[in-house]
């Protein structure tokens, strides 16, 4: 054996020399990102000309030129337009916002009843939150509070008639207590409903197989506003004489319906998705189709498809606005029914008002997106392909 | 509807080994589903009779010949008050039709442009792209739609103060008007040389490509084809004395006169479904282009293909192919979403059977004339993106 004896062994590592100038640092990101080509150079020219064409001006209209408090359409108005405000300003209205933000979350519930569906907010945020983070325990308990114990609640509560409660009829509710009272009902409902009919369209019954599907593609090819319609109009016409529904709870029937057609298709995806030998395997080991089902099929075909079923949500969460056209009170029907307010008409308060009801679904939508990417992380076991 | 399918039957019936049969119980839960589900439309339809004989409304669609008595906005088609119901339909199906039409136009565009802008390598690029894409895509619709009609188009200037655009246009509160063409006579022949110059055009680039399939050579189809389809109208249009001249719209002192209006309902629904859509579509053409693997780029240029034609000949025939079945039912969702109208006033189908159906009652024919039409326009598009989805997938051997 030939054994190399060194005569020079370094101790630790020299220190690594900064890089050259242009290959780090601002410059060199600057270089890469922004002006790599001629192109890009334009490109970026083109975006940043773009951007501080918009943006200043936005910024402007947004928060340093907005009304901020006020008590009337003075503080929004020119004072060729009986306002206060210098010739040729125009800026956000937020004192309207600010003015009718009650009614915007409550609608024309009365006063003294809305510590009513405060409550129920409250509870809701009170079950959720532990229901949504994934390492709190007790995860049964806590959907069986959110799913059925808070729609008790909230059915006592929020029309009232019982226990000494003030009765409150639905066509007095409205903002943005509706918009989420739809959507939480349409989301638990549809989910359950789309599943069954997903399976319903992959059954070997041809009966069965026939009537999802023919439900499932009439739902799909038609808009929602023709079901709500259809809910409003046509659905007292197949009821016996006397037997009402309440207008509220027909478009809820009409939204969840409408929703649970594409949730069966997102859903049949997820089923598709999983290999034959999923099902045989099920089946070797003697389970029944809804042991099959619960237990080996549906946690897998599932978690393939949560971007889908969220984005059906999200979808859900957007259709509720379109009660307005039918004459309900949502957040958007809330906010456009207080542009016919004398007090606060001026040339800026639709648009200021239209711009925050804006926010606030974009909050929820952006939000819900980000929360389905986090659980998609979460449940991934490495078996995606 | 079709709910009945969920009943799940006692268990309870006569023992033996014929009730865990699967055949016998699927028979019977089948038969199960049909008794249900037919005593519910009896039911239904029971009601309904007695219904309508109490409000005493015919069912049936004679009413559609009758004086419609309510006019549109915005038609493409002769119409009046005079007009029978039936026209109004047709009105409200045509302008259901070009808002879709113009809507899938520019939404396809701004969409191709923002995703192929989600993946530049330009940092500003692509966070624009993202802001636009997140920004309306979690905005409901028929929000975008009121924020253009009562937010941007209600504000602009009265009809005497327009705003003076290029090319004779002007643009006020009561919508965008532009220069009407009038079709003198012997304009036909200009029309049918436009046509004529489109179809030359196609037989040309085919026969520059079998050429080229056959012989290697190239011969420069766009140039030809774009000479081809402004020159030789142009060159009509001269011979035969200039017969095209445009009704200019003028400012008088308190409005307009003359040339074509686009009014504000039309503008508003056409610029928030484009804008919404495009931001759907910016994601699926980001996801079909990303689809494609990189080796097939890389193996492009080491053959030599130059990066434009990579992507024009490579690249892109097959991101279409993940593209397509996405795009279709975008653009289906835009066409259904093009019902909004009703909300603005914009005189679509549904808006127009709204009317409709307040003035006669006759909810569950206007009802079906909504869901037949809507069926048919989903699966003559979804037909028609099957063909052309048939013609871009691949072909395996």
């Amino acid at each position: 054996m030939n054994t190399h004896q060194a005569t020079f062994v370094r101790a630790s590592m020299i220190e690594g020399s900064p890089p050259p100038i242009a290959e780090g640092g601002i410059v060199h990101w600057l270089r890469v990102n922004l002006f790599a080509t001629p192109k890009d150079t334009v490109l970026t020219i083109i975006g940043a000309l773009a951007l501080a064409w918009f943006l200043p001006p936005a910024i402007q209209w947004l928060f340093l030129d907005a009304a901020w408090t006020g008590g009337g359409r003075g503080v929004c108005a020119t004072v060729a337009q009986g306002g206060s405000q210098p010739e040729g300003w125009s800026g956000a209205c937020w004192a309207f916002v600010n003015a009718k933000l009650d009614q915007f979350v409550y609608g024309r519930y009365p006063l003294e009843e809305r510590w009513r569906p405060t409550l129920v907010g409250i509870l809701f945020i009170l079950f959720l939150v532990p229901m949504a983070i994934p390492k709190v325990p007790y995860k049964g308990i806590n959907a069986i509070l959110l799913f059925a114990v808070l729609p008790l609640i909230s059915l006592i509560l929020l029309p009232g008639g019982w226990f000494g409660l003030t009765f409150v009829e639905t066509p007095l509710w409205g903002g943005l207590m509706v918009t989420l009272i739809l959507s939480f009902v349409g989301i638990a409902v549809s989910l359950p409903l789309g599943i069954l009919l997903a399976l319903g369209r992959r059954s070997h019954m041809p009966v069965i197989k026939m009537l999802c599907t023919a439900f499932i593609e009439l739902v799909r090819g038609i808009p929602l506003i023709t079901v709500l319609f259809m809910a409003s109009v046509m659905l007292p016409l197949f009821l016996p004489q006397g037997v009402t529904f309440d207008k509220f709870l027909r478009a809820l029937i009409g939204v969840s319906l409408f929703a649970s057609a594409y949730m069966a298709e997102v859903v049949r995806g997820g089923l598709q998705a999983i290999p034959k030998g999923q099902y045989e395997g099920a089946d070797s080991l003697g389970l029944s189709f809804w042991q099959k089902m619960n237990l080996i099929v549906l946690p897998q075909a599932l978690k393939l498809v949560i971007p889908g079923i969220v984005n059906t949500f999200i979808g859900l969460f957007k259709d509720t606005s379109l009660v307005s056209i039918i004459g309900m009170f949502d957040l958007l029907g809330i906010v456009r029914f207080n542009f016919t307010d004398a007090n606060w008409a001026s040339s800026v308060t639709p648009i200021s008002g239209l711009i925050f009801a804006g926010f606030i679904f974009w909050l929820f939508c952006f939000g819900m997106s980000r929360y389905s990417g986090f659980m998609e992380r979460v449940l991934d076991t490495a078996h995606k392909r | 509807m079709a709910i009945g399918v969920t009943t799940t039957p006692e268990k309870t019936k006569p023992s033996g080994s014929i009730i865990n049969d699967p055949q016998v119980r699927g028979i019977f839960y089948q038969v199960l589903t049909l008794v249900v589900l037919a005593a519910f439309v009896y039911w239904v339809a029971d009601n309904t009779i007695e219904n309508l004989k109490r409000a005493n409304i015919a069912s049936g669609y004679d009413f559609l010949n009758g004086r419609a008595g309510f006019d549109v906005g915005q038609s493409l088609i002769a119409y009046t008050s005079d007009s029978t119901y039936q026209r109004a339909l047709i009105v409200g199906l045509l302008n259901t039709l070009l808002v879709a039409v113009c809507g899938i136009f520019t939404a396809t565009i701004i969409g191709f442009a923002v995703g192929i802008g989600r993946l530049s390598h330009n940092w500003l690029i692509a966070k624009l792209s993202l802001a636009y894409v997140e920004i309306f895509r979690n905005i409901p619709p028929l929000l975008v739609i009121f924020f253009w009609y009562s937010g941007v188009l209600a504000i602009l200037p009265q009809p005497r103060e327009s705003a003076a655009l290029p090319l004779n246009m002007f643009l006020n509160n009561r919508g965008l008007a532009f220069p009407k063409p009038i079709f003198g006579d012997g304009s036909l022949y200009t029309v049918l040389a436009f046509v004529l110059a489109i179809v030359a055009s196609f037989l040309l680039a085919r026969y520059a490509r079998k050429k080229q399939e056959a012989t290697g050579q190239r011969f420069p189809v766009l140039w030809t084809s774009l000479g081809l389809i402004i020159g030789l109208p142009l060159l009509v249009f001269l011979a035969t004395g200039s017969p095209i001249t445009f009704d200019v719209p003028i400012a008088g002192k308190f409005n307009l006169t003359g040339g074509s209006v686009i009014g504000p309902e039309f503008l508003s629904l056409f610029l928030a479904l484009s804008f919404y859509t495009a931001a759907f579509i910016a994601e699926i053409v980001r996801a079909g282009i990303r689809g494609v693997s990189k080796g097939q780029t890389e193996a492009a240029h080491a053959l030599g293909v130059r990066p434009g034609l990579t992507t024009r000949l490579v690249v892109v025939p097959q991101a279409l192919r993940i593209i397509i079945p996405p795009l279709t039912s975008q653009y289906l969702n835009l066409t259904k979403n093009s019902s909004l109208a009703v909300a603005i006033g914009y005189a679509d189908l549904v808006a127009v059977g709204g009317t409709i159906l307040n003035q006669t009652g006759q909810s569950i024919e206007i009802v079906t004339i909504w869901i037949v039409v809507y069926l048919s326009l989903s699966l003559a598009t979804s037909l028609f993106m099957n063909w052309f989805n048939a013609r871009m997938a691949l072909v395996e051997r």
